[in-house]
């Protein structure tokens, strides 16, 4: 595991990701059916203000996904950011002067926006640094679940026969076991961690994707395009790639967003159930969990379930109504 | 009875408006039948059904103009008075039979509804319902009006829905493209049905279709309408026989003639017009 | 029907055992019965436990050939003895017949646990589930009805709003307020003793139903707008049939219909219960039993879990047909 270790390994790897987020992307952006929807796009106000916040998201996380070299533990773009911001030794409400205990509070090395957590870190920080998990869970099953769905739903729908009625089989499986079972179950053999997260989620995910793709395809194969390409003597892996393909991305797109959101809800819940984040990663999840035993507490230390709530909501929501608005822009029927 | 009086109806607002019908004129008096012939897209559907204002408003807008009923302004009158002339004194037959009733209620329930909305001194709803379908030519109206849409044929449907259009005694009739769905033997059957049951009652009708060729024979005037607007109007035989603008000419040279040996119908090339 | 119900139950099989499969794959393949051990008895048992552990479960065959059973032709001819005794048939039977086994931490038979817990899953999910489709319906006609106005545009936002807080959250929230601030529901325990029984499922109860309220309300008012589209609702009201009406008799009926598909597949899931909601009440459910089994980890509870699951959702795949069949004239079961 020398490799992984690797300073420049490691961001080479999140760019890689970075890049095939990008690709998908931008392989959904071509064509007349983009360009209707871009139009209708541009001129929705509140999808654009969402996109702007998921933007946002984005760069906040990948601040914390770089890293720079350190000689102790890790250390990110968005350490070098925050290196001001004081280490506290205990609970500090938001922006007060002395520590958050009744008998004897002393004064805090400096003042905190949103306050500090148990161990005295900051928590508008902690909750910027959490992004970074939201965006690995999302990212890293997309590019897991996506090529799998797309790939088994256009075999089933275009080749259909036994084809078909071997991925259905497969995804009739999966499907039949309730999802949070399922993960469940894989993360408890596979252990807590992002990279097993990812997994076990890519796992459960690819099988509403591949339906969703294997009905478009039918649909599509039932044209006559479709008809005219095999006449014309195109080979299977052209018709796929060139005419089926280019028709299912901005279902593959609207699928990603809208499924993302779902992704970051997920990993809040596994990391409460405790199959999820690793201790010492910061989550949503983990934050929220942790508020249970601060909200009994006298006076109550409510700022870090607010924090994290809040920016889990905000990027949540800006995912669901982005995704709607793109949904909307190319399917304008659809209300 | 009926008087469209400067007509315009959008779809849509800003940027999106598209004009569906513009400044039609447009009158039928009591029993008599109407022809509303154009290609689909010309607003001839738009008209039928703004008659009691079913189109979906939003997007549908009306703009500009009155539809007159008995002299009282459609678009000017509220829900109440909307309903109790829709279905009561103006009824409709669809284009499309197996997707325009219901598929989970039975024909029976369909058909008295209508009456029930329309008709409070009818006491027995099962007699009525059976006279209706009789009225159609459906043969054992009462064994059959408590089976679903889907157990009937496309024609069997077609009739069912015109019983429920004439169960109210409506005084007039839209029929928006009756046979259009339908097999050509049926057609013929569904036409010749209507015909009889405006003899019996007397009613006017409002037949909109893109075919020329079925209109003759049933229809007293016919009107034209061609991009949203009546283009020519008339006695059926004027214009059937001597068609005066370009777009009725190019229509009626569409109508396949028997015994007459034709490669291709002619295009519509709506540059010239 | 009855040929109809033998021949989908015989469909099931094969996924059943697919399911089988998976389960035995990821429980004793991706992880070796041994690390297995290890994990439930932690990290000081004693390789002497960790031994009779595995051999009291059976856990100690192998897994499906004896490696040394490939070494000579000799051993060849008993593979079929030594396959019959591994611990992939072991498992298949032991599903097969539905023995659920035991608990890997307390050796309670797992039918036991299960059983017990049934009931109080059930009493916090089916008033939810119930409650939650009415709500959800009703809200669903009312925008439909009010479509396209400002207050259905606000009502789509706010389902989306609803739809983007997590389950935690709201417990957290609505028990700080109802407990705490109200001071009127118990925020926590649950206790079965007639009627006092129900004021510990009305939050639980509650919170099911808002948080999944913004999901529902938003499909079934696509459902229903759609209906809204179709030809016989423009024929009803060409007929002169009222707005309110069009859309409780017509647009309800077709919708319902369309509804079943979806929620009557879930129905028999209710038995499992909620994990979230019932480790935050205290409610001693499935959700729970599954709880502290990840918690201990305890792998033959997930594991009955995940097969007795797909057996629900197989057996509400069934009901829904069923249910279609019966709600729709045009549905003939054959």
């Amino acid at each position: 595991m020398a490799l992984l270790d690797q300073l420049w390994f490691q961001n080479t790897l999140v760019l890689i990701g970075y890049a095939l987020v990008a690709s998908l992307l931008s392989s959904a952006t071509k064509g007349e059916r983009w360009q209707a929807a871009s139009s209708r796009l541009k001129r929705d106000y509140v999808g654009i203000a969402a996109f702007v916040v998921i933007v946002l998201f984005v760069f906040i996380g990948s601040m914390e996904m770089i890293r720079l070299p350190s000689n102790e533990g890790r250390r990110t773009l968005l350490d070098l950011v925050t290196t001001g911001i004081p280490q506290e030794k205990e609970y500090a409400a938001p922006m007060a002067t002395h520590a958050f205990s009744v008998a004897n509070p002393r004064p805090l090395n400096g003042r905190h926006l949103l306050g500090t957590d148990t161990l005295g870190r900051d928590t508008l920080v902690q909750t910027l640094r959490a992004t970074r998990t939201a965006l690995i869970i999302g990212g890293l099953t997309s590019i897991i679940y996506i090529p799998i769905g797309v790939l088994l739903g256009i075999m089933a729908g275009y080749y259909k026969r036994w084809v078909d009625d071997l991925i259905q089989y497969l995804y009739s499986t999966i499907a039949s076991v309730p999802e949070i079972l399922m993960l469940v179950a894989i993360l408890m053999v596979l252990g807590k961690g992002l990279g097993t997260m990812s997994i076990a989620l890519g796992i459960t995910g690819w099988v509403g994707l591949a339906r969703l793709i294997r009905g478009e395809t039918l649909r599509q194969t039932e044209k006559p395009y479709i008809t005219a390409a095999k006449a014309m003597g195109q080979s299977d892996w052209k018709i796929i790639t060139r005419h089926l393909l280019p028709n299912v991305m901005h279902l593959v797109v609207i699928k990603f967003v809208l499924g993302f959101s779902g992704l970051v809800l997920t990993e809040a819940v596994l990391s409460y159930l405790g199959v999820g984040a690793p201790i010492g990663t910061a989550s949503w999840g983990g934050m929220i969990d942790a508020s249970r035993s601060e909200l009994s507490r006298d006076p109550v230390v409510w700022w870090n379930l607010t924090s994290a709530a809040t920016a889990l909501f905000l990027l949540v929501l800006s995912l669901n109504i982005f995704g709607d608005s793109l949904r909307r822009a190319f399917d304008p029927r659809q209300t | 009875m009926i008087e469209i009086k400067n007509l315009s109806i959008d779809f849509g607002r800003g940027a999106d408006r598209v004009q569906a019908v513009r400044a039609m004129n447009l009158s039928i008096a009591k029993g008599e039948t109407v022809a509303i012939v154009g290609e689909s897209g010309s607003g001839k559907s738009v008209t039928g059904l703004s008659l009691t204002r079913l189109l979906p408003e939003p997007p549908a807008v009306y703009s500009t103009g009155e539809i007159l009923v008995d002299g009282n302004d459609v678009l000017k009158m509220g829900t109440t008075d909307l309903r109790k002339l829709r279905g009561g004194k103006i009824a409709y037959v669809f284009q499309e039979p197996s997707t325009s009733l219901n598929p989970v209620f039975t024909i029976h329930t369909q058909i008295s509804e209508a009456i029930r909305l329309h008709r409070t001194d009818v006491s027995s709803i099962d007699a009525e319902v059976e006279s209706c379908l009789d009225m159609v030519g459906i043969v054992n109206p009462r064994g059959r009006m408590h089976d679903y849409p889907h157990q009937l044929s496309g024609g069997m449907q077609q009739r069912v829905m015109i019983a429920m259009a004439l169960a109210c005694r409506p005084q007039l009739l839209v029929a928006d493209e009756p046979t259009t769905a339908l097999d050509v033997t049926i057609q013929a059957q569904i036409l010749e049905q209507l015909r009889m049951l405006k003899a019996q009652t007397g009613m006017a009708m409002m037949l909109i279709t893109h075919n020329f060729g079925i209109i003759g024979g049933i229809a007293d005037r016919v009107a034209v309408m061609f991009r949203g607007s009546v283009v020519e109007e008339g006695r059926t035989e004027d214009v059937l026989r001597n068609p005066q603008h370009a777009y009725t000419q190019a229509l009626i040279s569409c109508i396949p003639q028997l015994g007459q040996r034709r490669r291709r119908l002619t295009a519509i090339d709506h540059a010239l017009l | 029907m009855f040929a109809y119900i033998i021949r989908r139950v015989l469909f099931s099989v094969p996924i059943v055992f697919g399911v089988m499969l998976l389960t035995f794959f990821l429980f004793f393949v991706i992880q070796s019965p041994d690390a297995m051990a290890r994990r439930v008895l932690g990290p000081k048992a004693t390789p002497q436990t960790v031994n009779t552990w595995l051999h009291n479960r059976g856990y100690d065959k192998p897994i499906i050939v004896p490696r040394a059973a490939k070494q000579s032709f000799a051993d060849y001819l008993l593979i079929s003895r030594s396959w019959k005794d591994s611990l992939f048939i072991h498992q298949m039977t032991r599903l097969a017949t539905f023995d659920l086994g035991s608990s890997d931490v307390t050796g309670r038979p797992l039918i036991d646990i299960f059983k017990s817990g049934a009931l109080p899953s059930l009493l916090i999910t089916l008033p939810a589930f119930l409650l939650g489709l009415m709500v959800s319906i009703g809200f669903a006609l009312y925008f439909v009805f009010i479509r396209n106005s400002a207050l259905d545009l606000l009502g789509t936002f706010l389902c989306i709003a609803l739809m983007s807080v997590p389950l935690m959250v709201y417990i957290i929230f609505g028990q700080w307020f109802a407990a705490l601030v109200l001071k009127y529901f118990p925020a926590f325990g649950f206790h079965m003793q007639g009627m006092s029984t129900l004021k510990f499922l009305l939050l639980p109860v509650a919170l099911i139903v808002v948080s999944g309220l913004g999901a529902d309300v938003r499909l079934f008012r696509a459902l229903f707008l759609e209906e809204m589209g179709q030809d016989y609702i423009r024929t009803a009201r060409a007929k002169g049939v009222s707005s309110a009406r069009v859309l409780l008799q017509h647009v309800l009926k077709n919708g319902l219909i369309n509804l079943i598909t979806m929620m009557v597949a879930s129905l028999p899931f209710l038995i499992m219960g909620s994990l979230v909601i019932e480790n935050f009440f205290g409610i001693p459910g499935l959700g729970n039993v599954l709880f502290s089994a990840i918690q201990a980890p305890d792998f033959a509870v997930v594991q009955a879990s995940v097969f007795l699951g797909s057996i629900l959702y197989l057996f509400g795949l069934i009901l829904t047909d069923l249910c279609y069949a019966w709600a729709d004239p045009r549905i003939r079961l054959h």
